[in-house]
């Protein structure tokens, strides 16, 4: 909750200033009874015979007007209070997302596909919507009932010092009552936004996934799926409000057998000549004062305590550190070749199978390098270790001798590196906004030239240029046009070093070999991660990679000499003979 | 037109609520009788300060009696007010539950065309944070809205029983503020309207914000994101903050009326007592000023409450109405009467089709395919050549526009959609895989399937080897969207999913995309022995997957230009032939 608490300090005026003027409001209603006991005091003037012959009608006419100034007033404060509260709460929530979408971008690959979408989305939206109004609240309220409280107590005790005792056992018990209810609960709400997530991943999957779903006529099956989790949800939300409806008719009830045990005292001393008829009734209103205090406050600790759990939701991805590490000031090694993989293993979890083991290999500025292998054979894991998206676990990446983990590398890899991963994934907007992701200052003839080199300018003309709309998740477009949209978008930047994950693997054999033939002019450093020989053969350098381990490097031709993989490889796609099968 | 929609939206609400009459009627009793054992508590404990007069005149047998009926109606009073409030929780929960659930429903029976269309993000936000808003506003309405009424009634009831002529300046005066309340409800609507769709609007972004995460750290362009996110974050901050503001307003103006409503009993009051006035034959005395002092309290208090929670409900609609659209949106045509196709033969053909997915962007024209139970259909095209459209017709994602689609004889539009998909078997370029664990994936093809079945099946297609290399074998959970997979690994998780299932009509788009041809060559064994006695459909760019079919398609615009056999169109050398010499150039 501290990570929380420090968002308060960008509104610390209005956070102080919100209670104050609540307080300030409050104080005006505990004066009410004072101006009430003075018009009977003071502006009926003494009982004679059961009449007031010597009433200052003026001053009740006065007194009065003083009450409905006092509304007035109490009106004033209590709109800036509101306003200041309003303020500090929209504020501090919109300060939260914003960091929280910052630290959900900083988080690495690895953290990513352990901590899961759907909770991440629920953090951002209800979580932080619940935070909110909790805030709100507590800044109006939080003050101002624990004021009128111990306000009416002292009130109390300069009525009658004797009334102590009963004012702060019952004060205690309602404290006892209030927290013993919040720390039940808070755990349970924290449950219950855990089962919400359930909620939103089974939403989430049914729309993403909603062709495979239904062409296995999932439907039912998935309702029921859902159906479930929402009861799960219903159970614990209902477990959790019967809990929380306790607190009303607890505090009702105490602060009423706290009015009976106030009034035989006060009766008993009555009786022997200590206390007036008069005081009685104070008491007995203070007491009553205390408790319509008291269930406003208890409605807020529901609304508090479901903030808490979900502040504790909210902060505790923003205390997750990414999982990707740098380093300051690492040695640079002298005489390096622009690219070195130095003996480097890759593990995904601990004791998980490797998935890279004991790589080795350079790369010269302007060298094509192919990457070749089997499904899960780690093709994508060695090229997402060059732009340092992963750690490696053994060994290192080098660039031109510097450690991919130096802290200030990672500007440059980030920019001067441009992959094109397998999926290719697109955003909502137009094109010309998806391929300005490639370099924010790209003319249109530069996107054009980008476009052309990926093949994609015939297509994209025909639709209507650069400014035609892509929906989300691209997908109006089809697979291979996507793939060459995003080829075209890394283009743009113009990078040092380019890598293409199996990104052609949607295209035809003809439109892949023309994008490779014009990648081949830029002389960029590229990384071409395939399974097809054809996309690799003319390579300058091949990686043949196995489970994990690089069984052959070389050309073609000496790889088609002495390794058994890629020979494999080249005539389950050739034939024997050299001839297409 | 708006007005109208409005009373739509509570009307309905209203309906969900009937489903728990029990509830309902428990919590409006409960609330009766806690509400009317309160009223009478001020008057016991008034009676009680009359007990206590002064030295040597006190009651004590008077107050003892009056504190065991105080006692007893206090007890009373709390275990209904707990019961009422017992069954507005439920009242809350399980209408949120039934909207949740009618809106799930819903999904599931939505056109694809309104899904692919439709921010995800929106949709998610409409049944979570929508559903959550509505419940708090629903429970808040429950357990004030009605109490407060009738503690207003009561108590006015008192009032006007013991001095008329104050009860009816009460009664003049209040409406004011109900008409202040409604003044700032109305004009507060549209900043709630605003909030939510905003938030929406925030909801889609971030969603695809994070699906989209990887690509967006390989590009370095979390800054750009950054400020567009903030500049959608300001807006609902800007929104938020009115919406909150203006709707807690409405507490204070109806607390100064009340409080002049304050000053004016007592001004008439002690006037009143000033001047001797009788009431109902009783003089108008100190002790009955102070209790009507305190009963205006007690009457004005559920005003502020009330007026509170209008403003809850109000946005408490925003979100209902938000959900309501999304259940209101218009389904897929239905199923209903339709019948069932039971197992075919596999016979298909595309008679005079036309497609496309804007009225303003043709895309098939005049598509006629037939394919014999047991052919082999590949098609090759161009990429946005109009191929996996054709899927999406044959699946039947999407109705077409003119001609039709027939599967032995029958329109696929005559018959039920699940009847016509469980003849089919789909692989897609685009895995998707469900979280959970990788037996429960494997089950999407086969609910029935045995352990050894799907051993039998992952060993056929090769996945066998990587399943068992994972931590806990084939009950490793995935995680959503099968993020710790490769895609080629996701991808033969797919086949082996349709090897569990044996159609008798197979469509593979670009099936084994990202599996190695090694693999591939292993597992053609696997795929031949499915393929055989089968309709396949074969979307595919490498050529060697294409040759052994009985019929190639070749698709340029959403139109077949060739059709025929692999040495046929070679020979022809047309658009075929280019495709093909372009692999090895």
């Amino acid at each position: 909750m501290k990570t929380i608490f420090a968002y308060f300090k960008n509104y610390k005026w209005q956070s102080l200033f919100g209670p104050l003027f609540k307080l300030l409001e409050a104080t005006f209603e505990l004066l009410v009874p004072f101006i009430v006991g003075l018009i009977v005091d003071r502006g009926l003037g003494a009982n004679v015979d059961g009449g007031y012959p010597n009433a200052d009608l003026g001053y009740i006419v006065g007194m009065c007007g003083v009450l409905a100034l006092f509304g007035v007033f109490g009106f004033l404060f209590s709109v800036i209070a509101q306003y200041f509260a309003a303020r500090a709460a929209t504020g501090v929530s919109a300060d939260l997302r914003r960091d929280l979408f910052r630290k959900i971008q900083s988080l690495s690959y690895k953290d990513l596909d352990t901590l899961g979408y759907s909770t991440m989305l629920t953090r951002m939206t209800s979580d932080i919507d619940k935070l909110q109004s909790g805030i709100n609240l507590a800044l109006r309220l939080f003050l101002r009932s624990p004021f009128i409280v111990f306000g009416a107590m002292i009130t109390a005790c300069i009525i009658d010092p004797n009334s102590f005792g009963i004012f702060a056992i019952a004060i205690v018990l309602l404290a006892i009552v209030v927290y013993a209810v919040m720390f039940a609960c808070m755990p349970l709400y924290k449950k219950t936004q855990e089962k919400l997530d359930k909620v939103v991943l089974s939403t989430r999957e049914n729309l993403t996934g909603v062709r495979v779903i239904r062409a296995f006529c999932g439907e039912e099956r998935e309702e029921k799926l859902f159906t479930k989790r929402n009861e799960e949800l219903t159970k614990g939300r209902k477990f959790v409000g019967a809990i929380a409806s306790i607190t009303n008719p607890l505090t009702y009830a105490l602060v009423n057998f706290a009015i009976i045990v106030l009034l035989w005292t006060g009766a008993i001393r009555v009786d022997g000549g200590t206390l007036s008829q008069g005081n009685v009734i104070a008491l007995y209103n203070l007491m009553g004062q205390i408790l319509i205090e008291l269930i406003k406050l208890a409605n807020l600790i529901v609304t508090v305590t479901k903030a808490a759990a979900c502040g504790g939701r909210v902060s505790a991805v923003l205390q997750t550190t990414p999982s990707l590490q740098t380093v300051d000031g690492a040695v640079k090694k002298a005489d390096a070749p622009f690219i070195l993989f130095d003996g480097v293993g890759m593990q995904y979890l601990e004791g998980a199978e490797p998935a890279l083991k004991g790589i080795s290999f350079t790369a010269e500025r302007g060298q094509t390098i192919g990457v070749i292998g089997g499904t899960g054979s780690g093709k994508t894991t060695l090229v997402n270790l060059l732009p340092h998206f992963y750690n490696a676990s053994e060994g290192g990446v080098y660039i031109d001798g510097q450690s991919v983990q130096t802290a200030s590398l990672q500007t440059w890899l980030r920019e001067r590196i441009a992959i094109v991963p397998q999926k290719a994934v697109l955003f909502k907007g137009t094109l010309k906004e998806n391929l300005l992701w490639g370099d924010s200052e790209a003319t249109d003839e530069r996107l054009w030239e980008a476009l052309v080199l990926a093949r994609a300018d015939s297509f994209v003309r025909e639709k209507g240029g650069l400014e035609i709309p892509v929906e989300q998740g691209g997908k109006n477009f089809s697979g291979g046009q996507k793939q060459r949209l995003t080829i075209a978008r890394a283009l743009v930047r113009n990078p040092e070093i380019l890598i293409l994950d199996d990104s052609s693997s949607a295209l035809d054999y003809a439109t892949d070999a023309e994008l490779r033939q014009n990648i081949r002019t830029l002389n960029t450093t590229t990384f071409i991660v395939s399974q097809r020989a054809s996309s690799v053969m003319h390579a300058d350098k091949i990686i043949v990679l196995d489970d994990g381990v690089a069984v052959g490097t070389g050309t073609h031709e000496e790889l088609m000499q002495s390794c058994e993989v890629y020979r494999e490889i080249y005539f389950s796609q050739y034939g024997e003979g050299g001839e297409t099968v | 037109m708006k007005k109208a929609k409005k009373k739509g939206v509570l009307a309905r609400i209203l309906q969900y609520v009937g489903k728990y009459p029990f509830a309902l009627i428990g919590s409006i009793l409960f609330s009766l009788v806690s509400v009317g054992a309160t009223l009478f508590i001020p008057v016991f404990f008034g009676d009680a300060i009359d007990c206590i007069v002064e030295a040597g005149k006190v009651d004590f047998d008077g107050l003892k009696g009056l504190f065991i009926k105080t006692g007893a109606f206090v007890l009373l009073s709390a275990l209904c007010q707990w019961l009422a409030g017992l069954c507005n929780n439920k009242i809350s929960c399980q209408v949120v539950r039934d909207l949740r659930a009618d809106a799930f429903a819903k999904i599931s029976k939505l056109p694809l065309k309104y899904i692919d269309s439709h921010p995800h993000g929106d949709t998610v936000s409409r049944v979570i944070a929508d559903a959550d808003q509505f419940s708090d506003g629903l429970l808040m309405g429950f357990t004030q809205f009605f109490t407060g009424v009738v503690t207003i009634l009561g108590t006015l009831a008192f009032m006007l029983f013991t001095n008329p002529k104050i009860g009816l300046a009460v009664v003049v005066l209040t409406p004011l503020s109900i008409f202040i309340a409604r003044f700032v409800a109305t004009h507060t609507h549209k900043f709630f309207v605003e909030q939510t769709g905003t938030r929406g609007e925030q909801t889609a972004f971030v969603e695809e914000a994070i699906s989209g995460l990887k690509t967006t750290q390989a590009f370095a362009h979390e800054d750009e994101n950054q400020e567009k996110f903030d500049e959608i974050n300001k807006r609902l901050e800007k929104a938020s903050l009115k919406a909150t503001f203006y709707s807690s307003l409405t507490n204070p103006s109806t607390r100064v009326i009340n409080n002049l409503v304050y000053a004016v009993v007592a001004l008439i009051g002690a006037l009143d007592v000033a001047r001797g006035v009788t009431v109902f034959g009783a003089v108008f005395t100190v002790g009955g000023l102070t209790k009507f002092l305190s009963y205006t309290n007690q009457y004005t208090k559920p005003f502020n409450e009330i007026s509170g929670v209008i403003t809850e409900l109000k946005s408490a609609f925003a979100c209902a109405s938000r959900i309501f659209e999304l259940i209101d949106e218009e389904e897929e045509v239905l199923d209903k009467g339709k019948r069932e196709l039971g197992e075919v033969n596999g016979e298909v053909s595309l008679q005079n089709v036309y497609f496309s997915y804007a009225p303003n962007r043709k895309l098939i024209e005049d598509l006629s395919v037939y394919a014999p139970k047991g052919t082999r259909v590949a098609i090759v095209g161009r990429t946005g050549s109009g191929k996996t459209t054709l899927i999406n017709l044959l699946m039947r994602f999407y109705d077409v526009d003119g001609g039709a689609v027939c599967v032995d004889g029958h329109d696929v539009r005559t018959v039920t959609r699940p009847s016509l998909r469980k003849n089919f078997g789909m692989v897609l370029q685009e895995t998707w895989l469900k979280s959970g664990t990788v037996k429960e994936n494997l089950r999407l093809g086969n609910e029935q399937a045995t352990d050894e079945e799907i051993i039998r099946a992952s060993k056929a297609t090769r996945a066998h080897g990587f399943i068992q290399r994972m931590e806990k074998g084939y009950d490793t959970p995935l995680s959503e969207e099968g993020g710790n997979l490769s895609e080629g690994q996701k991808q033969l998780l797919c086949i082996t999913r349709v090897m569990l299932r044996l159609p008798p009509m197979l469509i593979l788009d670009e099936a084994t995309s990202s599996i190695d041809t090694r693999t591939e060559l292993k597992i053609s064994e696997a795929f031949g022995k499915l393929m055989e006695g089968r309709t396949t459909f074969i979307v595919a760019h490498r050529l060697s997957t294409v040759m052994h079919a009985d019929m190639i398609l070749v698709m340029e615009n959403g139109k077949v230009v060739e059709q025929g056999k692999h040495n046929e169109l070679l020979q022809k050398g047309g658009a075929y032939a280019t495709l093909y010499n372009g692999q090895f150039s």
